[in-house]
């Protein structure tokens, strides 16, 4: 057999089950392998013993015929998640050595269901970027590389760890979160499958709070398959999260390979952005055409507002962080930096503690939210937020589901984009739209560029439709038969 | 819009971050262009709209108005950077 490492979560799921192999031999494959893929710098913290603590529970509960539907699977967790007694900094220096007292929602309810945690996984700072650069703990290095070449790419952002942890065979599966594209694009820029889910779908309980309206948890996974298995032990309705939707969770995996003919799909115009690789607007077709085969109607689509989608996105989400960030006053817990005075200690712990996109993106939220800024900024942002969601709306009525590009291009290099704010912006300009207008997207590898380097498709589902999305994407998925794989280099 | 230096001063006061003298410059041109680009948005007509501060899927329900926790004072202040007898500690504020 291969390396256990190499299973999907299913086969491993499977494996277990059978008792071919032991959820502590599946820790310790997967504990190696991050330890000879430290060059990737995907974890920011290894937690070996509690896998393997875990992992003997799962061992019993395996042999006592009570394991739950993840039983032993070994997961990573991206440090936005506040895990019980395991440092939690969604990669800032601000939150320091911060140790939650308790756990979120959707990390207790994967252990309740019986995975596995390996550690916590680099991110960029606070969910603020699109290339895992602004991390405190520096950029994970995407597994991937340009044929011939050894210059290091990024894995995008935000949930970087989490796409390269999939992508490298770091772990089964990772958790993400996703506020403007931060599952969907690192999957596209990896090769992997990531969905974020209807707003409301998983409890925002227990992670570090970006932009509350927008925020949304979900899987990255190796396979479509994989996705839909976590993602239903992700979702449920929490009382401790006053936007959690109280609605049944259904089977997404059932969704799986279920047939497609007669479904509509759209293709939106507006999601051909100037200067996209030729390679990415062939593979889009390519997508088209898979769903035809399969039986799927496909109808040309307008969604008007595309465009304003990025800019309202950086009014808002700023406003929110700038609202959410404010309680990191070196009060409570994390860094404090001494000032003269009450005023002081606040500047110089937000100083010291935060990095220089998120100081940009609070600076621009305070300042947007600001007297005789606001109706100007912030209300036409969230006027131009209802146009986008009324765009989908009209769409809906034609379509079940909707084909895009999920971002620009390939992955790019580390620091290529760094030096420029707005063009890293530039990244989400596909994604983006989703999270405004609360939908679920899914995102999953369709082929490779000319340089070797992974592309993805995005599907976009109506709210509470996951299901949809899954179904259509087990279809492209086996269509594209993407088995391409990054040489592990870092070994 | 054009930041000048005294808006990105006020900004950063407004946010409560330090800004050394010499990064006002470059904050000024970096958040000059992000104004500016954000400007696009007045070419859209949002003339009676309403506007859309959250996506809600569904009706969301009410919990009973009753305390569901407390009692935690070791844990709320396990991470504090400073605490005392039971109190967080926090620097003069009263004069």
């Amino acid at each position: 057999m291969a390396e256990l490492t190499d299973l999907t979560l299913k086969g491993a799921l499977e494996g277990l089950k059978a008792r071919r192999f032991s959820a502590v031999e599946l820790a310790q494959a997967h504990l190696a392998a991050i330890e000879g893929a430290r060059a990737l710098n995907a974890y920011v913290l290894e937690t070996p013993e509690k896998a393997l603590a875990m992992a003997q529970a799962s061992d019993a509960r395996l042999k006592a015929g009570d394991a739950g539907p993840l039983e032993g699977a070994s997961l990573g967790v991206k440090d936005l998640f506040c895990t019980e007694g395991v440092r939690s900094t969604a990669c800032s220096k601000i939150l320091g050595d911060f140790k939650p007292t308790y756990e979120s929602t959707v990390t207790a309810n994967l252990w309740r269901d019986g995975a596995v945690m390996l550690g916590k996984l680099n991110m960029d700072e606070f969910a603020m970027g699109s290339s895992n650069e602004t991390s405190a703990f520096g950029p994970v290095v995407n597994p991937w590389r340009s044929r011939g070449s050894n210059r290091p790419l990024a894995p995008g952002g935000s949930s970087g760890g989490s796409a390269t942890a999939v992508a490298a065979n770091l772990a089964l599966g990772a958790t993400a979160t996703d506020t403007g594209g931060s599952i969907r694009q690192p999957a596209s820029l990896t090769g992997t499958v990531g969905i974020k889910p209807t707003y409301g779908r998983c409890s925002r309980w227990g992670i570090v709070a970006f932009a509350s309206s927008l925020d949304q948890a979900g899987p990255l996974a190796k396979t479509v398959e994989d996705a839909a298995i976590l993602l239903r032990s992700m979702s449920g309705h929490d009382p401790k999260d006053s936007t959690s939707i109280p609605a049944e969770v259904p089977d997404f995996q059932s969704f799986v390979g279920k047939p497609v003919k007669g479904l509509r799909i759209g293709v939106p115009k507006e999601y051909r952005a100037d200067g996209m690789p030729a390679e990415i607007e062939q593979l889009w077709a390519d997508g088209v055409a898979w769903l035809k085969d399969a039986g799927c109607e496909v109808v040309d689509v307008s969604l008007p507002h595309t465009k304003y989608a990025l800019p309202a996105y950086y009014i808002i989400a700023p406003a929110e962080a700038s609202s959410n960030l404010a309680r990191y006053d070196g009060m409570r817990f994390g860094l404090r930096v001494d000032g003269d005075n009450l005023t002081e200690t606040y500047e110089a712990t937000r100083a010291a503690g935060f990095g220089a996109e998120v100081r940009r993106r609070v600076m621009i939220g305070a300042y947007v939210l600001s007297a005789g800024y606001y109706d100007a900024y912030y209300l036409k942002a969230l006027k131009v937020r209802r146009k986008i969601a009324d765009d989908f709306d009209a769409a809906f009525e034609k379509v079940d589901a909707l084909l895009t590009p999920t971002a620009p291009s390939a992955a790019f290099g580390l620091g290529e984009n760094t030096a420029d704010p707005l063009a890293m912006y530039l990244n989400d300009v596909f994604t983006v739209t989703v999270n405004l207008a609360g939908l679920p997207a899914l995102s999953l590898p369709a082929g490779l560029d000319a340089q070797g380097l992974p592309l993805g498709l995005q599907l976009i589902g109506r709210s509470m439709d996951e299901g949809t999305l899954f179904q259509l994407a087990s279809v492209m998925e086996k269509a594209a038969d993407f088995r391409a794989r990054p040489e592990p280099w870092w070994r | 819009m054009a930041i000048d230096a005294a808006t990105v001063r006020k900004a950063a006061r407004l946010a409560r971050i330090k800004v050394e003298d010499g990064e006002v410059d470059k904050l000024a041109t970096e958040l000059s262009g992000i104004l500016t680009w954000i400007e696009q948005l007045n070419e859209v007509d949002t003339e009676g709209v309403a506007p859309m501060a959250s996506t809600e899927a569904v009706a969301l329900p009410m919990r009973e108005d009753v305390v569901t926790d407390g009692g935690d004072a070791a844990a709320i202040l396990a991470n504090a950077p400073k605490a005392d007898r039971g109190f967080f500690v926090v620097p003069k504020v009263v004069e």
